[in-house]
């Protein structure tokens, strides 16, 4: 009897505690979230951006065809698209809009509006940046047979378009607000995201409020947030320290998350992974000496990446020594092969010794140059200082010169720079994506280095078709081998994320991208 | 009655104004041996220092102080002693020629503003005063934001001059009160009625004679602006990593890692504390050796 009577009160009891945790992941309704954003981005315009600046500042605003399933990562679920289909043959995708979604102006979403919107980033008019633009030119043409069908035929097989529809960059804007500037949504923001638009103090902050029109019901749980520029790393840690902000989305140092938890104890939340992102060095090959592949090669080899990763791991969220594929994931190049590639070697005295001869082949070898950098503390500082210290042991002498997200970019996509530290800003692991910032300047933007090489455009275009996946690896494999013997660009390190956020902070979902789950859709106050 | 001999009075040797410095401003001098020493370390480096002060050794990343590192390193695994050594050129090159530039310049205005009176003593008094109205260090920072950065020889002039133009009113208001002094001299007045040239008067006549409140605001603002200098690096605004500079070795990393690893902060922030209080003390011991109001 007391054995019976026992068992029952257990039951209650796990019931009771059941139903109580359930209560306490029920979201809550209401409140304003602070967040911070460490850089201010240069415009709004998702197409144009490669930094998450743009997204963290922009993606509340806007909405997707479709977006990845942070809980399932890598697996797509729909945004716009209420449903979709995907031919066999992998040439036509066919995505069915909800019905009634309306932009922030009270103008309705249709197809033709999607239809504007890859347009744009597929075939950018004049004047408009699409970093995206090689990733979108397998697409032949997009029929909108109704308002709420979008259908794209492609010109060839892309294993990887799915998650390529997936992308956060791909705002959709509406076909009216481009028919009237194609530059609209660099200054001016009209989307049909969760979040409405305030205002952007600049410097200081972007701020939005719940879109009661929104067309997932019931979301977002927050009346509004706050997106406060935060650049000073100090700045950000005292913020998130003394409860002016709940949280910064793209990730902090080592040395900044053990204060964040001995200051903070339980309050804090800190969630870790490995990053897809990788800081990398771009060498203009339009400036000499940097159009020389001995003198780029040179410096490449100079970098003593293994030790540096042990040493930077500690003091910084570089991390992993990887290839162009981010380390440990299925496609990525093992170490004992990386090895074998220039940069890559782990005798440095004799690596060294090489580069010295190369320079002076090149008849270079007090080589001079500015190295352009980010302003931003982690992990852009730590990454030049320590390319100036590699560099200066085959004695190169350098400047480094850090600079604002804004004026940085514009040298950078001017060209006006002879060496940078440029990053790789991926949110997922496809080749396709890695791959696609190493290919001719005139087929990918996003390649700093202006370098046309028209074999790795071949070998990129074949891995895209491959269905094999043994012989995708070896084109892959093929196409890095390439990329580091001709020195245009290549990874330093990739990223660590640490991303600490209080723990009133709910529904928030970490990944290996911080360009990813940045709408706060989802996200509410447990206060 | 016998007139007692007087005891001749002791004729005192003329000593030479370094010697009469020290004998008079103590504290002034041991605060003039901190300058040269700094002005040694920042000249000879790299024959001081006992490591390269960017080299990065990750096997000694935050050691303690030891007899190998005797300020110990930072998060680099750099050696903050000899950072701090480098750092002391970068402060004397920027602290010394901001100040000479903020000075000069002031100096100049002052005098002309005294000279010539009037008009021109209004327009550039007002102008003064505007500039006054900033804090040096808020002056300093949006000159330096506005301007950017111009690297010459491996300085940022923009940066000289962003710690200079808040100096100039300082001085100039000061010169110019000495000025209007020496502006109702006779010689003055002589030089005009010999019809020489303003400038003439300017800087063969009148800029001598203000040369003593002239170098005691030099002195005193060389502290200043090597306080200014870190601080604009503090705040990211001035040199660049990996340069070493004081101000910088107490941003970034130091900020991260200073329970762990206080040496990082503590050096730097004692190097500042005592070059300025070495500027500051001499200046003053310099006005009370120059101004002859304050000689008892």
């Amino acid at each position: 009897m007391l054995k019976k009577f026992g068992a029952v009160v257990l039951t209650a009891g796990a019931i009771a505690f059941a139903a109580g945790a359930a209560n306490a992941q029920t979201p809550k309704r209401g409140g304003n979230l602070t967040f911070a954003i460490s850089a201010e981005t240069p415009h709004y315009d998702c197409h144009g951006s490669e930094t998450y600046a743009t997204l963290h500042f922009s993606a509340p605003f806007y909405s997707t065809l479709l977006q990845f399933d942070l809980a399932k990562f890598p697996q797509v679920k729909g945004d716009l698209a209420q449903s979709w289909t995907v031919a066999p043959d992998l040439m036509t995708y066919t995505f069915k809009l909800h019905p009634g979604v309306k932009f922030h102006d009270g103008t309705p979403l249709t197809s033709a509006d999607v239809k504007a919107t890859y347009d744009r980033m597929r075939n950018p008019p004049e004047k408009v940046v699409s970093p995206r633009k090689a990733t979108f030119g397998d697409i032949a043409s997009i029929e909108t047979p109704d308002a709420n069908t979008v259908i794209f035929k492609m010109k060839a097989v892309n294993a990887a378009m799915i998650e390529h529809f997936a992308s956060p960059w791909n705002c959709i804007y509406a076909a009216k607000d481009l028919a009237s500037d194609p530059n609209f949504p660099r200054t001016k923001v009209n989307g049909t995201g969760p979040f409405t638009f305030v205002e952007h103090v600049k410097g200081s902050h972007v701020s939005g409020k719940k879109n009661p029109d929104y067309f997932k019901k019931g979301l977002p749980y927050l009346d509004g947030f706050k997106g406060v520029f935060t650049l000073q790393a100090a700045a950000m840690l005292n913020a998130v320290q003394g409860g002016q902000v709940l949280g910064e989305f793209r990730g902090i140092s080592p040395a900044e998350r053990d204060r964040l938890v001995a200051a903070m104890g339980d309050k804090i939340r800190i969630e870790e992974q490995s990053w897809t992102l990788n800081l990398l060095v771009a060498f203009n090959t339009e400036k000499k000496p940097f159009d020389d592949v001995r003198v780029r090669k040179a410096l490449l080899m100079a970098i003593d990446r293994w030790g540096g990763s042990k040493g930077l791991s500690r003091i910084s969220t570089l991390r992993e020594v990887g290839g162009v594929i981010r380390p440990g994931s299925p496609l990525a190049t093992p170490p004992a092969e990386l090895e074998k590639l220039p940069g890559y070697q782990r005798d440095m005295a004799k690596a060294r010794a090489e580069a010295k001869k190369l320079l002076a082949d090149a008849g270079v070898p007090n080589l001079k140059f500015v190295l352009w950098n980010r302003n931003l503390a982690m992990p852009y500082t730590p990454a030049g200082i320590f390319l100036v210290d590699q560099w200066r042991q085959i004695g190169v002498e350098v400047e480094h010169k850090q600079s604002d997200t804004a004026p940085y970019l514009a040298a950078l996509n001017s060209g006006n720079y002879e060496v940078a530290v440029d990053f790789s800003n991926l949110f997922m692991d496809d080749s396709t994506l890695a791959l696609a910032k190493y290919l001719s300047r005139d087929r990918s933007p996003q390649n700093l280095s202006r370098s046309t090489d028209r074999e790795l455009d071949k070998l990129y275009d074949d891995h895209v078709r491959e269905r094999d996946p043994k012989k995708r690896v070896a084109l892959i494999r093929a196409f890095e081998k390439r990329v580091f013997e001709q020195a245009y660009q290549q990874p330093i390190l990739w990223w660590h994320r640490i991303v600490p956020t209080h723990k009133v902070l709910m529904g928030w979902k970490m990944s290996p991208s911080h360009n990813l789950g940045a709408d706060l859709a989802e996200v509410w106050l447990n206060q | 009655m016998t007139l007692a001999l007087e005891t001749p009075a002791v004729i005192r040797q003329p000593r030479g104004p370094v010697i009469e410095f020290c004998r008079q401003q103590p504290l002034g001098a041991v605060s003039f041996f901190i300058i040269c020493a700094m002005m040694f370390a920042g000249i000879f480096s790299e024959w001081v220092a006992p490591y390269d002060p960017l080299s990065i050794d990750f096997a000694s990343i935050l050691a303690a102080p030891s007899w190998e590192h005797w300020c110990g390193t930072d998060a680099y695994g750099r050696d903050i002693c000899s950072r701090l050594i480098f750092g002391s050129r970068t402060a004397l090159v920027i602290g010394f020629t901001s100040s000479f530039v903020g000075s000069s310049l002031g100096a100049i205005l002052g005098i002309a503003s005294a000279y010539f009176g009037g008009r021109v003593d209004n327009i550039i008094q007002r102008i003064m005063d505007i500039l006054l109205a900033f804090p040096l260090i808020v002056l300093a920072l949006v000159v330096v934001a506005a301007l950017r950065k111009f690297v010459l020889g491996g300085v940022d002039v923009n940066l000289i001059f962003a710690i200079a133009i808040p100096i100039i009113p300082r001085v100039a208001r000061v010169v110019r009160a000495a000025a209007l002094s020496v502006r109702v001299m006779p010689y003055v007045d002589a030089a005009r009625a010999a019809g020489y040239s303003n400038t003439r008067i300017i800087f063969r006549h009148m800029a001598p004679n203000v040369v003593a409140p002239y170098l005691i605001m030099l002195t005193a603002f060389i502290a200043q602006a090597i306080l200014a200098e870190a601080s604009l690096s503090f705040l990211g605004l001035g040199v660049t990593e990996p340069t070493a500079a004081w101000g910088l070795m107490l941003s970034g990393n130091a900020a991260d890692f200073y329970r762990e690893a206080p040496w990082m902060i503590i050096f730097p922030g004692a190097a500042i504390s005592l070059a300025v209080f070495a500027f500051n003390l001499f200046g003053d011991s310099l006005r009370d050796f120059l101004d002859p109001r304050f000689k008892v």
